[in-house]
């Protein structure tokens, strides 16, 4: 089932809307595009499969022109071209949506928009323009509002509407349902539906397999670089595709046993924040509690508190009321997050490097910080390094981290090998109690299930964990139960098993039966 | 009437000179920081340019020629802070300061021969009518012609800023310089052309210090109203109404200091100088307390070092 190599079909009427062959991109140490090949035809939405560093991110910069390749040639309907920049490649019709948004906080949504047109025109005019095309294609959207009140989803609008304005021949989407509910992935999936029925080709990038299943007619899987094969998705399983993406067998995690709860390790009780960050979202009056032996899943886009949650959770913000939260029924919110760590909070930060782990330290320095308490790494003031080493090598053991050594600096090493060494340091210094924030966010397929599996068994072993995820189908693997996180309130927790992604996904677009939200802009 | 009434005029006048220094320094700074650039060393941009101005208008007897190469030596004198910053990386603080100790050296290295020489004044503007008008007459439509150049340029900065697509541009990268890039925008060369227009009006600042408010040559003649100039844009919130408002405060308690310390009032007048810089520090920290504001205000990506990753 390896490779199933393409043939770049060169008599073709009519043209293809854009045909790479051939296309290599080296860098600094490692090969991104290895003699990659890729066919794209007017209308078809075409899936852009691969993990993490297999080369999908590289391909689309060099078709967008933001990076140049090595070698290889790029014909667009059938010609010879070479993109410059990205300006020339709207010029050519080729529209972007980036994973990670490239948007302006403090400007209005027209001035965004404004910014991504080679020629706007005056701003009333574009205005109306955008209303029309928002108007038609469903991605409601008021111009004039500043991007830092607005949704992910809306943000994303902004995005789609900019590449629209264009009238794209080639729209490209960057992993683009990462941050939206289901039920706003499934409009989205309408919108790009009625632009492939207009002849609009999309490149849809994406590691979520059941939804390119759902919307893709075609799929090219890349791996370390190459194309390894292409498919009719529709006609593959989740599976299949999974297992074609990483080039072995998948193993999916054990789900743990429902109902075996224990006393309770983690309590929050009405804890409301107030922040001066005008970008913040104040948590509001959330009360829940996390049991030994459970996995508690907090569900929700990003933006409505995970942050503030986190951050209140972890002690990093001190809370007026020491009650708000309580680690084994001791009141804990006045304490910082040495003080909580020694009681046997572990947390698991969602931003790796900066917060996870210090970029420029070496991983047996980066273990050290968070488990010198625990593991007696430090005596009398001094650093034991010879224990310090070994703990950083019993993580990379334990959890099969790809490195050249302890001694290799926190950034150097992937997001997904990073990930499992910063987890597997806590999770080893065997907490009662742990906290994660998006535990496999950007982590490729494998990865994540090792990380899965760890976290269960830890919750097996008698620990409370807390996990906040924006992917349901991670909550629903990991969770016995599932609470929604919505513009700082945090919804009532269902027992997963009783529970629907799509009852989930209601709650995650604010449908629960609190009073109104008050300070809805 | 009397007396007090007759103080306005020419009290208005100065305070109106006082600001125009740090009017233009001040704008100058404020473009560049809404494009995320740091240059710390208007003080030293100021001191080039007063010197160079002032050699210049000494040698032709030309106060125009004087403004003009003060505002070309003040933009040459970023061009190297631009170099250093946005080509070479260096960082964005340290290079300011050492520019600032470049200019102190610099300046007075340049103006050795030329203390105590005398130069020509800066034509006034003279509009039969107005500027005869009793008591307001001259402070308002008497000043040199630069006076009104710096008020000019508080409405015309805004409008670039907010008004054009050009402006937008600018702040936008000054916003978020990896989408400004990812859009396909000159992040480097737009930032280098706001460091130089930063540093002409820097130069300008300089030269009306050497030439106008005090015409002469003195080592150290900007006295530290480049430090002033970079405060204000920080506590005006990056608005230009505000570093107007801030430039005639420190204009007004100048003046205001000046007129204690002529009635012969007993306090050591190193204090009185102290305060014009201590009243517009502690007022403009006292309306700038909003921290909402400034974040809304404040360029996110203000002194971090771009670099467009492979």
């Amino acid at each position: 089932m390896d490779s199933v190599p393409l043939s770049t079909t060169r008599a073709s009427t009519p043209p293809h809307r854009l045909e790479l062959c051939g296309i290599t991109k080296r860098f600094p140490g490692c090969l991104a595009n290895d003699a990659v090949d890729l066919v794209l035809k007017p209308g078809e939405i075409h899936a852009l499969l691969g993990e993490n560093g297999a080369g999908k991110s590289t391909l689309v910069k060099i078709i967008y022109g933001v990076l140049h390749a090595d070698a290889g040639t790029l014909l667009w309907q059938g010609q010879e071209t070479t993109i410059p920049d990205p300006a020339g490649a709207r010029r050519l019709g080729i529209g972007m949506v980036f994973q990670h948004f490239s948007l302006f906080d403090t400007l209005t949504v027209a001035e965004n928009i404004s910014l991504g047109l080679d020629n706007p025109g005056p701003m009333d005019a574009l205005s109306q323009r955008i209303a029309e095309v928002s108007e038609r294609y469903g991605l409601s959207l008021d111009p004039r509002r500043h991007v830092h009140h607005l949704s992910v989803g809306e943000r994303q609008r902004v995005e789609i509407v900019r590449c629209l304005l264009q009238d794209p021949r080639l729209l490209i989407m960057d992993e683009p349902t990462s941050v939206l509910t289901p039920q706003e992935a499934t409009r989205l999936f309408e919108t790009l539906r009625v632009l492939a029925a207009e002849g609009c080709t999309i490149l849809y990038i994406s590691h979520k397999l059941e939804e390119i299943r759902a919307l893709c007619d075609t799929a090219t899987v890349l791996r370390g670089g190459r194309v390894v094969g292409s498919c009719d998705p529709r006609k593959e399983t989740a599976r299949s595709l999974a297992e074609m993406m990483i080039g072995t067998e998948l193993s999916t995690p054990e789900r743990l046993p429902h109902g075996v709860a224990g006393a309770p390790k983690l309590q929050v009780r009405h804890l409301s924040t107030t922040s001066d960050n005008p970008f913040a979202t104040n948590l509001k009056d959330v009360s829940f509690e996390v049991r030994a032996g459970e996995i508690l899943g907090i569900a929700g886009v990003a933006g409505n508190g995970q942050a503030e949650l986190m951050a209140a959770l972890s002690g990093e913000e001190l809370l007026p009321e020491p009650a708000a939260v309580t680690i084994e029924g001791r009141p804990v919110g006045h304490l910082g997050p040495r003080e909580r760590r020694q009681l046997g909070l572990a947390f698991v930060p969602e931003e790796r490097l900066g917060r996870g782990a210090v970029p420029e330290l070496s991983l047996s320095e980066n273990a050290l910080l968070s488990a010198y308490a625990r593991e007696p790494l430090v005596r009398s003031g001094l650093v034991h390094f010879g224990r310090a080493r070994s703990y950083a090598e019993r993580i990379i053991g334990a959890f099969n981290v790809v490195t050249h050594g302890h001694r290799a600096e926190a950034r150097s090493l992937s997001g997904g090998n990073l990930q499992k060494f910063i987890i597997g340091r806590e999770i080893l210094q065997r907490p009662r109690l742990l906290v994660v924030g998006q535990p496999t966010w950007g982590v490729d397929a494998g990865a994540a299930a090792a990380i899965h599996r760890a976290l269960i068994a830890l919750a097996q072993d008698g620990a409370a964990v807390l996990v906040i995820s924006q992917d349901l189908d991670e909550l629903f693997v990991l969770s016995n139960r599932i609470a929604v996180l919505f513009h700082g309130r945090l919804s009532d927790s269902r027992p997963t098993h009783q529970t629907s992604v799509e009852e989930i996904g209601l709650l995650m677009g604010g449908l629960f039966n609190h009073p109104p939200d008050e300070d809805e802009e | 009437m009397s007396a007090d009434l007759a103080l306005i005029g020419p009290v208005l006048a100065a305070m109106l000179t006082a600001a125009t220094p740090l009017l233009f320094a001040a704008l100058g700074e404020l473009v560049v920081e809404k494009s995320g650039v740091l240059n710390l060393g208007v003080e030293g941009m100021m001191l080039v340019g007063a010197v160079c101005g002032f050699a210049v208008t000494a040698q032709t007897g030309s106060s125009s020629a004087g403004f003009a190469v003060a505002a070309l030596a003040g933009a040459g004198t970023a061009a190297l802070f631009g170099v250093l910053t946005l080509l070479l990386l260096a960082n964005q603080v340290a290079t300011g300061l050492a520019l600032t100790l470049f200019g102190v050296g610099l300046s007075a290295l340049i103006g050795q021969g030329f203390v105590g020489i005398p130069i020509p004044d800066v034509p006034e503007l003279n509009i039969p009518g107005l500027t005869d008008l009793p008591v307001i007459g001259k402070a308002l439509f008497g000043q040199d012609v630069v006076v009104y150049l710096g008020l000019a340029m508080v409405p015309a900065v805004h409008w670039f800023l907010y008004g054009t697509r050009r402006g937008l541009i600018l702040r936008a990268v000054g916003e978020n310089h990896a989408a400004a890039h990812a859009l396909g925008y000159k992040v480097i060369r737009i930032r280098f052309l706001a460091v130089l227009f930063g540093g002409a009006m820097s130069g300008i600042a300089g030269a009306y210090l050497s030439l106008d408010y005090t015409p002469m040559w003195a080592e150290g003649i900007t006295a530290g109203r480049g430090w002033i100039a970079l405060a204000l844009v920080v506590f005006a919130t990056w608005k230009p109404g505000r570093v107007l408002l801030g430039a005639w405060l420190f204009g007004g308690v100048t003046i205001a200091q000046l007129h204690v310390q002529g009635l012969g009032i007993d306090i050591p007048s190193q204090l009185l100088s102290m305060l014009p810089y201590l009243a517009t520090v502690v007022v403009l920290v006292l309306i700038s307390r909003d921290i909402a504001r400034i974040r809304l205000n404040a360029p996110a990506s203000l002194g971090k070092v771009f670099h467009p990753d492979a």
